[in-house]
């Protein structure tokens, strides 16, 4: 049990400019959101003793302590693909309830739109087939066909269809319609999405995510720092993360089975609390059958009624589980880790702040998925210590 | 004038290490072999040290080349000079008779007409002098 005085609290968060970032490099992304979430928090750079960030290549963090001119002693880069910032927040409440650390900042920056274009997801560059890696990487698959072979998996285990899939892909747009920086933010219907071009059966264009540049960031302190800064704490109740497979989805034991039905379950006890306790979900939504996996394996609904829990505007911000409210990565902003985006929008959420706002929200989850479906992470947050 | 497109490249060749160097000489040679457990019997892909049930040591066996689809998808975008000009084509998950699951491309049949659950055997196409993979085609 920690101390009641240093029970981890998120006090900042904000993102950067997004989605379309040609003049910025990737370490003005994070700089960019990194200002603002301090700002937001009203912490200065010479109060943090933690940081954590990930990308991809090795020493990144370090790299970054080096480019802000900070020499924290608590620093963490875990790469959790996509749900990387879920784990890092989760190390950070650990670090500061154990003492370790005091204040931690957590950052993210991609510029991959601007970068390399719109080739994420079926550009074919999987990596030199060598070792365990060749065994899914001579078959011209790609990201988007990875999620594919679940999606077509789910729709033969439990009667999924495309039009309940797409229910997912309508919501998150809506929701993007009040989003002023949202990628795209002009309304679609389930048949939009029906007859958008397939990518790979059964995922139509409007199944998958958005290419962005952008980032985000948060800092993470104790209870007892928070007494003093500019807003009130958002209480980090409970963490938890879990892989099922690396990047081959050949070796993930069920595909309709993901990470969430083990980091779900173990970040909900780890706060006390249960699905039915949440006001808010904040869930990563690469493509909309993510959404529909995560939903069931978090606890939300049975294995296999994903697809008929998604329709009926139940996703809707004010619906009964108002979901990706600043319109997901599905239609706002991914940037290929878009982990960050979740937690800031559920902070938002429960301080009030968002575009999209649910009545009076107390709890809200942030469950990011990395990988080809590889990897989870799950935050339970709330607006007091249940 | 449109522009040209890319030329066509062949197949990516799988680029064998030490351990899984034997799969891939019996694949080019037209053998599927899998890893089986000494002590429980289990098989698994690709190849590990060790049995992932029971930590067992394992051996190489000649696999029946029989397998199920348990999942597919056709893929319709990749702009991958190795696979653009195959589209569309079918990359499928089939558990082949032993257990082991294997990722590869449904071939000689309709893209629509492919069925999870559907029975499919080993083939065994060149991509290179030295290298071949395993595609399966109905049974």
């Amino acid at each position: 049990m920690s101390k009641p005085n240093r029970r981890a609290v998120i006090v900042g968060v904000a993102t950067s400019d997004y989605p379309n970032l040609p003049d910025m490099s990737e370490q003005q992304v994070h700089a960019q959101a990194a200002e603002r979430a301090l700002a937001d928090a009203g912490v200065e750079f010479a109060d943090l003793d933690g940081y954590a960030t990930t990308g991809f290549f090795p020493m990144f963090a370090v790299g970054m302590c080096e480019y802000f001119g900070i020499r924290p002693h608590y620093v963490d880069e875990t790469n959790w693909g996509g749900a990387s910032f879920e784990v890092l927040v989760e190390h950070a409440a650990t670090a500061v309830e154990a003492g370790v650390c005091d204040i931690v900042l957590v950052t993210y920056g991609s510029i991959q739109l601007s970068a390399m274009g719109r080739k994420l997801g079926t550009g074919g560059g999987t990596g030199a087939p060598a070792g365990p890696a060749a065994f899914d990487q001579l078959w011209g698959n790609t990201l988007v066909g990875s999620y594919a072979l679940a999606a077509q998996r789910h729709m033969y285990e439990f009667g999924t269809t495309s039009e309940q899939l797409a229910e997912v892909a309508v919501t998150m747009r809506a929701h993007a319609a009040n989003n002023p920086m949202a990628q795209y933010r002009d309304p679609i219907t389930v048949a939009d999405v029906l007859s958008s071009r397939m990518i790979a059966d059964p995922l139509h264009m409007l199944d998958c995510c958005v290419i962005s540049d952008g980032g985000g960031a948060c800092v993470v302190t104790t209870e007892e720092r928070a007494r003093d800064l500019r807003k009130p704490p958002v209480y980090i109740l409970g963490g938890a993360h879990a892989m099922t497979h690396h990047m081959g989805i050949s070796q993930m034991p069920e595909v309709t089975v993901t990470a969430a039905a083990q980091s779900g379950p173990l970040a909900f006890r780890r706060a006390g609390l249960t699905p039915a306790d949440v006001d808010t979900l904040q869930v990563y939504d690469s493509f909309t059958i993510t959404v529909v996996l995560s939903l069931e394996d978090l606890g939300f609904c049975e294995k296999g009624e994903g697809g008929a829990f998604v329709q009926g505007g139940r996703l809707r911000f004010d619906g009964e589980l108002p979901t990706n409210t600043d319109g997901g990565g599905l239609s706002a902003c991914h940037p290929g880790m878009r982990g960050m985006f979740l937690i800031v929008e559920a902070v938002r959420q429960l301080r009030g702040e968002s575009v999209n706002q649910a009545p009076d929200p107390k709890i809200a989850v942030a469950h990011g998925t990395g990988g080809m479906l590889s990897t989870g992470a799950t935050l339970v947050l709330g607006t007091e210590v249940p | 004038m449109s522009p040209s497109k890319p030329e066509p490249k062949p197949r990516p060749a799988p680029i064998p290490d030490a351990e899984t160097e034997p799969y891939w000489q019996a694949v080019n040679e037209g053998r599927l072999m899998v890893q089986r457990c000494t002590v429980c019997g289990r098989s698994q892909l690709y190849p590990r040290w060790r049995c992932l049930r029971c930590r067992g040591e394992v051996e190489w066996v000649d696999a029946s080349g029989g397998g199920t689809v348990y999942s597919f998808t056709v893929i319709r975008q990749n702009f991958s000079r190795s696979f653009r000009h195959l589209i569309p084509y079918v990359v499928a998950l089939v558990d082949l008779d032993e257990g082991p699951r294997l990722m590869t491309n449904l071939v000689g049949v309709d893209p629509d007409d492919v069925e999870i659950g559907m029975r499919v055997r080993v083939k065994f196409e060149h991509v290179s002098d030295e290298a071949s993979v395993p595609l399966f085609e109905p049974a």
